[in-house]
């Protein structure tokens, strides 16, 4: 059978299982005792077996077997969970995490071995401490390894909680509980028929409850050469056997009692009985139900499809602008043609939010790597660090998601690194032993804020003005003239991300010009502000979405320029006689500070383009704190563009972010303000 | 059997040039340019091809000599060169012909910088020689601007 077609929804659904593994494993380690984390656990591997026996990926099979033999032993109570047995997990987890890698990479489960991670859980099955179980790996390579669990065969089939439950009354009643592996001859042609006979057969004896793969799939022979069977009957073992080997063409049959094997059942058997003074908690256990099932109501798209119809909208709004430049020009007074296009116009402007909407996931795909992180480092470190998530459902678009993830753990490991301070040196200043490092998101109009803040020993700015001085970025006067924020905010120039820095400034700034680029890339910013001593603050402000935005449309003789309206701060007229300059550069007195201007005709080298005086159009534009009024010849309006790349041949144009089609099908060029500084 | 290909025609000056058909996609009537600051001085500008936005080299420019007003003979031939699409201002454009192997020779050197660099190879007609361009040295501009 093709297996290609259900290997990306085996990754799929692999990576997010093993993401909720994770989360689960975090929890667990900080509240050890709490059984349904256990279960959750145990459910997911069981889950992951499952899935990975059907696609006979046979080694993370066998781990997750091995993995929830021993979630088994921990939940019956047995074991205890210790510090080694979540480390051990970790492992399992980064081991089942490279295997589901090697699948997108190649499409296989790759050779990672992992027969020593399978040994070490089977050593906590025997509660040895870790020590103990290291030494014996190391020392007993060649012995025949302790094997707890009997090496049963391999059912698949899954275990849902009805099933359970259904199995648990049977185990009341008098029927055997068998789990049915029946393996076809690989000669066998129909194999469909084959089985229909054994399901009928079967049908007579007792009652199928479960299959695997289902019986429609069966029917349909999407199948390989064997399919297993919950069934229930009144027949021992032996006689069914023979039953079934009655029918040709069958291979072999295995046949498992079900005793005990789900202790699960037994104990949730408990939960049911006692429910009438635990009401609550069922009640609970059914609104999970409850929710799952609603979560389950998703489709699956290919992104390719997804940004097809975002460049379909794209075009649909090209034409609604060029329609209402025409239809205001020819038919200014034909009121039906207006209204008809307002609501051309209010419907692209739904269609194209309800694409963004699409489009967008939460950032908590990008979030939910980082308390792993943070744990694994702080280990690292000796140092106590508590990460505190916030906003994880803050939804950004899926382009934006996915450059995001590299700057924030550079940033985060900024700040456990060298923005927390020893556990010593935090009692002496008197803060609490543990550092908190706080990762927030929250929309803030058109604009995604992502915030990494510590409460450690902050940036010193007077340190970093003098590392400028010296490295020659900045002259003495210059810097006496910075703010502390304009001070730290230089820990994002590319000068301070040399090495010697790294001790001089306890290595902040190492590669926060890499963070800065990237941010802009995306169209945002990134400042940081820090007080000594009390900790500091990292603020990255990203834009919804990257392919329609806002823009101011401006002209510069007769060439037209769009600027983008978030990087707008206001618009206003300045009269030339104003202008003073100072170092070279045009400034003006505006609202009581000092604005530099820019004639952004010489700076695009418009042909022909000749001073301005007297009254003069300017639009103040913005980067993070700085401002700057550029001096334009006329104002065309608001309007909303779709951005297109100048392609391959053009890229890396100074000043130029891209450029926009107009409604008269020419081409406008979007200025890039940030670059204008 | 020679082996034969075909080649898109246009003319600069009193010139023809080809280009191996399979790297057009189509020829444009000139439109509304918008030039690109920055860009270097042989990229025209961009113009917009059906909702793509792609840049349009001046061939004259391109070849040293000087820029033409854009009259109504002018075309613009749009290439697709793995992937990336291009426009190339010529002076006209109006035939497609096809050369076998035998009558495509190796360019002479003939001292000009500029055509020894483009031209290639030349294709001989009765009365007329045809100069093939490379279109891989008129479109690397990146890896020029690199060295």
């Amino acid at each position: 059978m093709d297996m290609n077609q259900y290997l990306e929804i085996f990754i799929d659904e692999s990576k997010e299982h093993l993401q909720e593994m994770n989360q689960i494993l975090l929890d667990l380690e900080k509240q050890p005792d709490n059984l349904e984390l256990l279960d959750a656990i145990f459910r997911i591997a069981h889950t992951i077996k499952g899935m990975a026996g059907t696609m006979g990926y046979t080694r993370i099979t066998n781990l997750t077997h091995k993995m929830e033999s021993v979630m088994h032993e921990i939940r019956s109570g047995d074991v205890d969970v210790k510090e080694e047995i979540v480390d051990i997990l970790f492992e399992c987890f980064d081991a089942l995490e490279e295997y589901v890698e090697n699948l997108i990479m190649t499409g296989e489960e790759g050779t990672l071995d992992t027969d020593n991670l399978i040994k070490k859980l089977s050593l906590v099955l025997e509660g040895e401490s870790v020590e103990e179980i290291e030494e014996e790996i190391s020392d007993s390579k060649s012995a025949p390894s302790k094997e707890v669990v009997k090496s049963k065969h391999e059912f698949t089939i899954k275990m849902d909680d009805m099933l359970k439950s259904v199995v648990n009354k049977a185990m009341i009643s008098d029927v055997n509980i068998f789990l049915i592996d029946v393996i076809l001859d690989e000669k066998c042609m129909l194999k469909a028929a084959r089985s229909f006979i054994v399901f009928n057969k079967l049908d007579d004896l007792g009652e199928i409850i479960a299959s695997d793969p289902e019986a429609e799939l069966i029917e349909d022979e999407k199948f390989d050469f064997n399919f297993q069977l919950l069934y229930f009957t009144k027949l021992d073992a032996k006689t069914l056997y023979n039953e079934i080997m009655n029918v040709s063409e069958i291979n072999e049959v295995i046949i498992e009692a079900v005793e005990e094997k789900y202790n699960v059942e037994s104990d949730e058997k408990v939960e049911t009985i006692k429910s009438d003074d635990k009401s609550s908690e069922a009640i609970k256990t059914n609104k999970k139900a409850l929710r799952k099932n609603q979560a389950s109501k998703t489709v699956r798209v290919d992104i390719g499809r997804l940004d097809n119809l975002m460049n379909l909208v794209s075009e649909l709004i090209i034409i609604k602008t060029r329609l209402e430049d025409e239809g205001f020009q020819k038919q200014k007074n034909s009121n039906e043609m207006h209204e008809t296009i307002e609501y051309l116009e209010r419907i692209t402007t739904s269609l194209h939010d309800a694409v963004m909407k699409v489009r967008m996931v939460p950032v908590e795909r990008t979030f939910n790597r980082f308390p792993r992180m943070v744990r694994d480092l702080s280990k690292e470190l000796g140092k106590g660090i508590n990460l505190i998530m916030s906003g994880e459902d803050t939804e950004v678009d899926r382009t934006v998601i996915d450059e995001i993830g590299d700057p924030l753990i550079h940033l985060i490991r900024n700040s456990l690194d060298h923005g927390i301070e020893s556990i010593e040196d935090r009692i002496a200043n008197g803060k609490p032993e543990e550092g908190t490092v706080n990762l927030r998101a929250y929309p803030d109009g058109n604009t995604v804020v992502i915030e990494v803040e510590d409460d450690g020993k902050g940036i010193d700015s007077e340190r970093i003005k003098a590392k400028a001085i010296s490295n020659g970025l900045l002259s003495r006067e210059e810097a006496e003239n910075l703010s502390k924020k304009e001070a730290i905010n230089l820990l994002f120039g590319a000068g301070f991300s040399t090495v010697d820095v790294v001790t001089d400034l306890s290595g902040r700034g190492v590669g926060l010009d890499v963070v800065k680029s990237k941010i802009e890339s995306l169209n945002g910013t990134v400042e940081v502000d820090s007080t000594i001593g009390e900790g500091s603050k990292f603020t990255i402000r990203l834009p919804l979405t990257l392919a329609i935005i806002q823009a101011l449309m401006i002209e510069l003789n007769k060439e037209k320029y769009a600027i983008p309206l978030n990087n707008i701060k206001e618009i206003s007229t300045i009269e030339s006689e104003n202008i003073s300059m100072i170092q070279d550069q045009e400034v003006v007195l505006y609202r009581k500070k000092t604005l530099p201007l820019i004639r952004l005709g010489h700076v695009l080298d418009v042909e022909d383009y000749e001073k301005k005086t007297g009254e003069m159009l300017v639009v103040i534009i913005k980067k993070g704190d700085q401002e700057a009024g550029v001096i334009v010849d006329k104002l065309v309006g608001q309007q909303e563009i779709v951005i297109k790349s100048l392609g391959k041949f053009l890229k890396g144009i100074n000043v130029i972010a891209g450029a926009t089609i107009l409604g008269n099908g020419g081409v406008a060029l979007i200025i890039d303000s940030n670059q204008l500084f | 059997m020679a082996e034969v290909k075909e080649y898109v025609v246009f003319k600069i000056a009193k010139e023809f040039y080809g280009i191996d058909i399979k790297y057009v996609e189509n020829i444009e009537k000139p439109q509304l340019i918008t030039r690109v600051p920055y860009a270097e001085n042989y990229i025209k500008g961009v113009i917009n091809l059906r909702g793509n936005v792609i840049p349009v080299v001046d061939v004259r420019k391109r070849f040293l000599l000087e820029s033409k007003e854009i009259t109504n003979d002018s075309r613009i031939i749009v290439i697709s060169y793995e992937g990336d699409r291009i426009g190339l201002i010529v002076d006209s454009s109006s035939e497609v012909v096809q050369f076998e192997s035998d009558v495509i020779e190796k360019a002479p050197k003939i001292g000009d910088s500029v055509k020894d660099d483009f031209v290639k190879e030349v294709g001989k007609e009765e009365n007329r020689i045809v100069m093939l361009l490379d279109i891989k040295k008129i479109l690397n501009i990146n890896e020029q601007e690199n060295a």
